[in-house]
């Protein structure tokens, strides 16, 4: 039953791709596609109807329940079997839980407490106007696989393309209108130099009279004195701005060996920077994580969910083949390792000079700054990049602005007193404290 | 006319000369350095390459048998199925009730464990919620019955999918955390 719907899916996708270019074809199939997919639900109906249940479900639970995200209250894809599987609850306490929740809590139902007391003791609403058959409906909903959105990008990518290419026209459009207009200049050029020629009108001539624009600018010494000492200023501008940034590497954005991005596993899943970045806490470097830790996760996850593959294409890269690169590394073939590894060779971004000393530890445990302050909103990166200058201006700047924090650390009561009394000030900031002083970095 | 135009596109080269030198810092690369031999280290940066090995790189494991400097004790149970069974029976935590610190050991399991077990140990942290990462037990579980014990062994080796956490905590935390994971199961059972 589950089989055929799937290849059925998986076939129009494969296809599609070259479909795109002959959409007769296509709408054939999307067709051919919606008619299969109906027979395949029409077939699921004869439990309950999933169509029905669906209604029923945004319209009574959907407040509460999604189905793949818990909410107010739990998520509820495959909720029967996942009820049957785990706590050995039939339907019948699935009617009565719906039916109305609270009296099979009150009866001391083991996991009606549980489940209860889990959501905070938030109360379900009862529902006993619903009948058996609109329960199995909706549970035939949440029964449904996940719908699987490999077609998205397919679908998405025949407009992007379309958009593409009439970008280009019009670009070219542009491009060759300009030229039109140039040939059209010079033509009228030549016509009217032709008839001047003709009618033996002198054009020239009369330029000779006047003085030539050049001519009168060199003659006049105020204005090469004044348009010296401007070119002399701004060149000054731009030549100090480029001396400048030499040795700055705000923005630099290397590619690496394996194209992780700290979007999906920072920002989308929320993994600590920490559980990678570990001797942040306690020590000067914040490091690379080795590969095992990666591992941890990616013994379970060997391939990324469709819809960050699809999420993939946007940035022109396969996802599954990244991770591949990982296994290849640590010489892990999919059950256990083979002991064949290699080093990935990352490449290093941040870097300060050999005479600067910057510890991690010092500005996250006992400081107590975000990573993001210095880093940058790494949870939106793709691709990993340097966000601050790291010059010696910006870590004296941010000395100068913040406060120390000396809550809750024991260290810092007795010096904090004596400055704040020398300094004449409630808080002490990082300069005050001696963050400035040049042996502190520099040594 | 005919000069005029001449000089425009001299001008336009120009400018296009000028615009380029602009735009010439590539991203992918880094950029320009004064002094190299002044910002370079000549002692190894962590995990700098390196031709004294033979895997290439700086970063090397201890070799085996080391020992840390500082109170030490060698963890001697086994990474085995009677090695569990005999921490799960036997093993117990160093640290007393005083030294127990939850403020210290409720922030470690939320960065490291909290993402697959839930920060409340029901095992539904936001990698099994997304459904990223599946069989994460609860530590309730009554079929699994952990103890002190099995805590510290599943977090030093890891067990089945599980990995080792042994790099990521030292000693002292582990048991930090073994403790706020008896808290939270305490909790659960409530
Ligand atoms: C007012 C919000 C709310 C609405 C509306 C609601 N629920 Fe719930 N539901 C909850 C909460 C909260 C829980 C968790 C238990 C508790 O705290 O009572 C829950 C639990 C459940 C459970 C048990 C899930 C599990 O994992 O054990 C089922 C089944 C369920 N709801 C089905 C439904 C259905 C079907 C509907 C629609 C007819 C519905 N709920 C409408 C809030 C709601
Ligand atoms: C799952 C593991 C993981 C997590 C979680 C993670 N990182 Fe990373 N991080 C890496 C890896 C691997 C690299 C090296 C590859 C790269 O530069 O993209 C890296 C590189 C970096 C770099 C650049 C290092 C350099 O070479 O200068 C910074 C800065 C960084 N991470 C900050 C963070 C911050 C801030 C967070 C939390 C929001 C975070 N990371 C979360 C694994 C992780
Ligand atoms: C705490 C769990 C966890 C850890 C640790 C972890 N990953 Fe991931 N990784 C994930 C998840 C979750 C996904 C996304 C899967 C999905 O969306 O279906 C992912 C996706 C990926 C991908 C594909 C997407 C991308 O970023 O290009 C790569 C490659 C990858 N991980 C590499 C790594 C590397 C290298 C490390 C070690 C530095 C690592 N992972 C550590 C959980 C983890
Ligand atoms: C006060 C600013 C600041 C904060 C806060 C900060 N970093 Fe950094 N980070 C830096 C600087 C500066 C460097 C360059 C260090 C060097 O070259 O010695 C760096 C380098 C790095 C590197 C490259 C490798 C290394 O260890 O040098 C990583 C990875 C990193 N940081 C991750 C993090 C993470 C994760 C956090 C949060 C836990 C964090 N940083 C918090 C300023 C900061
Ligand atoms: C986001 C703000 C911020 C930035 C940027 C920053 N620092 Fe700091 N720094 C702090 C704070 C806050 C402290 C005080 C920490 C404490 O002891 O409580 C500190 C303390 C220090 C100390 C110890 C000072 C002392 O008196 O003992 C040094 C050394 C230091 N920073 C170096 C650097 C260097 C080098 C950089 C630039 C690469 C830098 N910092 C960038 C906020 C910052
Ligand atoms: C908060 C930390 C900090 C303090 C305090 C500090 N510096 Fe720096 N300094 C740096 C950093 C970081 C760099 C590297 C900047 C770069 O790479 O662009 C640097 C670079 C320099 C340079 C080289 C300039 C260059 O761009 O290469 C000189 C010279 C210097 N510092 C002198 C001093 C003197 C003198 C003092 C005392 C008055 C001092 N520094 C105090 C952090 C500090
Ligand atoms: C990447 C997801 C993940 C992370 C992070 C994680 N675990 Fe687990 N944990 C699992 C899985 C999966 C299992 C089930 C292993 C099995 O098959 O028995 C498990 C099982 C356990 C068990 C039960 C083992 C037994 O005796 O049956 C304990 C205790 C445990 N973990 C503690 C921890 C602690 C403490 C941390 C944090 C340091 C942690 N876990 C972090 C995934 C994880």
């Amino acid at each position: 039953m589950k089989k055929p719907y799937q290849s059925l899916e998986d076939n129009p996708t494969y296809n599609m791709k070259q479909v795109i270019y002959c959409s007769l074809t296509s709408k054939i199939f999307s067709l051919c596609l919606v008619l299969l997919l109906s027979f395949s639900t029409s077939l699921i109906a004869q439990e309950g109807d999933p169509v029905n249940g669906k209604s029923l479900f945004n319209s009574n639970c959907a407040a509460c329940h999604k189905l793949d995200k818990p909410m107010t209250g739990p998520a509820l894809r495959n909720v029967e079997a996942r009820l049957a599987d785990e706590q050995g609850l039939d339907r019948t306490w699935i009617n009565a839980w719906i039916r109305n929740s609270s009296s099979l809590i009150k009866s001391g139902d083991a996991y009606a407490v549980k489940i209860y007391n889990e959501y905070n003791q938030t109360a379900m609403t009862a529902f006993p106007q619903l009948s058996d058959q609109d329960i199995s409906d909706m549970l035939a909903y949440t029964a449904a696989p996940a719908p699987e959105p490999v077609v998205a990008p397919v679908a998405e990518g025949g407009p992007v393309q379309e958009g593409g290419v009439s970008n280009d026209l019009i670009l070219g459009a542009l491009a060759l209108l300009f030229a039109l207009l140039a040939i059209a200049l010079v033509l009228v050029n030549r016509t009217l130099n032709r008839f001047a020629e003709a009618k033996d009108i002198k054009v020239v001539t009369e330029q000779e009279k006047r003085t030539p624009l050049w001519k009168a600018f060199v003659q006049n010494q105020f204005l090469v004195l004044v348009t010296a000492i401007i070119f002399l200023l701004a060149s000054g501008y731009f030549v100090y701005g480029y001396f400048m940034q030499v040795g700055v590497d705000q923005g630099y954005e290397p590619v690496q060996p394996i194209h992780y991005s700290h979007r999906i596993h920072a920002g989308d899943n929320g993994i600590d920077c920490k559980y990678c970045h570990s001797s942040a806490r306690v020590s000067k470097t914040s490091g690379i994580p080795s590969l095992n830790v990666c591992m941890n996760c990616h013994k379970s996850i060997s391939e990324v969910a469709p819809e960050t593959l699809a999420e993939g294409t946007d940035y022109g890269v396969d996802y599954n083949a990244e991770i591949q690169k990982l296994y290849d590394a640590v010489g892990w073939d999919g059950t256990g390792y083979t002991g064949d590894s290699k080093p990935v060779k990352w490449i290093r971004i941040h870097n300060l000079p050999d005479f600067a000393y910057f510890n991690h530890s010092q500005h996250v445990e006992v400081g107590g700054i975000e990573c993001q302050t210095c880093h940058g909103p790494v949870e939106e990166m793709e691709i990993m990049y340097q966000h601050s200058p790291l010059t010696m201006g910006w870590c004296i700047n941010c000395h100068r602005e913040t406060n120390v924090k000396v809550k809750d650390n024991d260290y810092y009561t007795k010096i904090h007193e004596e400055l704040s009394k020398k300094y004449g000030v409630e808080e002490l900031t990082v300069a005050q404290m001696g963050g400035l002083e040049c042996g502190k970095c520099h040594y | 006319m005919h000069i005029n135009m001449k000089k425009a596109t001299k001008y336009i080269v120009v400018l296009a000369v000028l615009v380029s030198f602009m735009s010439c810092q590539k991203n992918s690369r880094p950029n320009y350095q004064y002094m190299p031999n002044m910002y370079e280290s000549i002692g190894y940066e962590a995990y700098q390459e390196s031709d004294a090995f033979a895997n290439g790189v700086e970063a090397q494991l201890p070799a085996e048998g080391s020992i840390p400097r500082g109170d030490f004790m060698p963890f001697e149970i086994e990474n085995t199925n009677e090695g569990y069974a005999f921490a799960k029976a036997n093993l117990t935590s160093p640290l007393d009730s005083t030294q127990v610190d939850y403020d210290r050991a409720g922030p470690l399991y939320g960065i490291y464990c909290g993402i697959c077990h839930g920060n409340k140990g029901d095992g539904k942290g936001k990698l099994v919620q997304r459904e990223k990462i599946l069989g994460v037990p609860s530590y309730a579980d009554v079929g699994r019955a952990i103890t002190e014990g099995s805590i510290y062994h599943t977090l030093y080796y890891g067990k089945n999918t599980m990995g080792s956490y042994a790099n990521q905590l030292n000693e002292e935390e582990r048991w930090q955390v073994v403790a706020y994971v008896q808290k939270l199961k305490a909790d659960l059972e409530k």
